[in-house]
C-alpha cells in the first residue's frame, strides 16, 4: 500500500516536472528561437535578468514546486532502481534513509536559497 | 518481500535489451538519463545557491561555466531530459492503459502489446529527435 501510494506520487511529480521543467528548459535552452517569436528574455542567465526572475512571487513558488517535485522524482527513481539489485532488507532501510535525508536536506537548502534571494527584490541593472 | 524474485541479471538484467528490442533499450536509457538528470540536478541547486552572494557572485559563477565544456555538458543534460521527458510521457500513458489496445480473445496471426505500442514508441522517438534538433540549433547555431 505504501509503495503504491510512493509510486502514484513519483507519477504526479513526473507530470508536475514535465511542465515545470519544460518551461525552465524552453526558457533557458530554446531563448533564441523563443525571442524570435517575441516570447522569451533577451538573456535568460545575465544576472538582472535572473535576479528579477528571482523576485516574482509566481517563480518562488513554481522553483519551491519544481525542487520538491524534481528531488522526490529523482531520489525515489534512484532507491527502486537500487532496490531491484536484490538487496537485503537493512541495506534497503538504509538506502531509504539516506534518500529521504538528502531529499529533505537538498529541499530545506533550494528553498533557503530561493526566500533569500526573492528578499533581495531583484538588482539595480 | 519473501516471495521476490532475486534479479540474477544484476546490471546486465537492467541494460540488456534482449528479445524486447526498442522498447526495452528505452528503458535502459530512461534509468540512464534519470540517473545523469539527477545528478546534474544535485549540482545545479548547489550552482544556482551561489544567488546568495549577490550580483558579483553570480556573474563569477556564470562567468566560470561559460567554458565550452560546461556548455556542451549543459547541452548533453538537455538531449537527456528531452528523452526522459517524451518517454516518460509515454510510459504515463501506457501506465494508465491507454494506447496498449484493448483486451480480446487471440486469433492467429496472434499479436503482442509490445508490438502493439511500437508505433507509439516509434512516434515518441520522432517527436524526441525533433526537440533535440531544436534545442540543438539554438544551442549552436543561433546568436543572440
Amino acid at each position: 500500500m505504501r509503495e503504491s501510494r510512493l509510486w502514484f506520487w513519483h507519477i504526479l511529480s513526473a507530470i508536475v516536472i514535465v511542465f515545470l521543467l519544460g518551461a525552465h528548459m524552453g526558457t533557458m535552452h530554446m531563448n533564441t528561437i523563443l525571442n524570435s517569436l517575441g516570447l522569451g528574455s533577451a538573456d535568460p542567465v545575465d544576472s538582472v535578468e535572473v535576479f528579477r526572475r528571482s523576485a516574482s512571487p509566481v517563480f518562488l513558488v513554481a522553483y519551491i514546486v519544481l525542487l520538491g517535485s524534481a528531488l522526490f522524482h529523482g531520489l525515489y527513481g534512484l532507491r527502486s532502481m537500487l532496490f531491484e539489485l536484490s538487496l537485503s532488507k537493512s541495506v534497503e532501510k538504509t538506502i531509504g534513509g539516506l534518500c529521504a535525508f538528502a531529499g529533505f536536506a537538498l529541499f530545506g537548502y533550494g528553498t533557503y536559497v530561493a526566500i533569500v534571494v526573492y528578499r533581495m527584490h531583484g538588482v539595480q541593472p | 518481500m519473501k516471495n521476490r524474485l532475486n534479479n540474477r541479471l544484476g546490471l546486465g538484467g537492467w541494460l540488456g535489451g534482449g528479445r524486447y528490442g526498442v522498447d526495452r533499450y528505452a528503458y535502459a536509457f530512461h534509468r540512464l538519463t534519470g540517473l545523469g538528470i539527477l545528478a546534474y540536478f544535485i549540482m545545479h541547486i548547489f550552482v544556482t545557491g551561489m544567488r546568495v552572494g549577490g550580483q558579483e557572485e553570480w556573474e563569477r559563477t556564470m562567468a566560470f561555466f561559460n567554458a565550452p565544456v560546461f556548455k556542451a555538458g549543459e547541452f548533453l543534460v538537455f538531449l537527456a531530459f528531452i528523452f526522459h521527458a517524451v518517454n516518460g510521457i509515454r510510459l504515463v500513458i501506457v501506465e494508465l492503459a491507454c494506447g496498449i489496445g484493448r483486451p480480446h480473445v487471440p486469433a492467429y496471426p496472434y499479436t503482442n502489446s509490445t508490438m502493439r505500442q511500437r508505433p507509439f514508441v516509434v512516434a515518441v522517438m520522432i517527436l524526441a529527435a525533433l526537440l533535440m534538433i531544436t534545442g540543438g540549433v539554438d544551442f549552436y547555431f543561433m546568436l543572440n
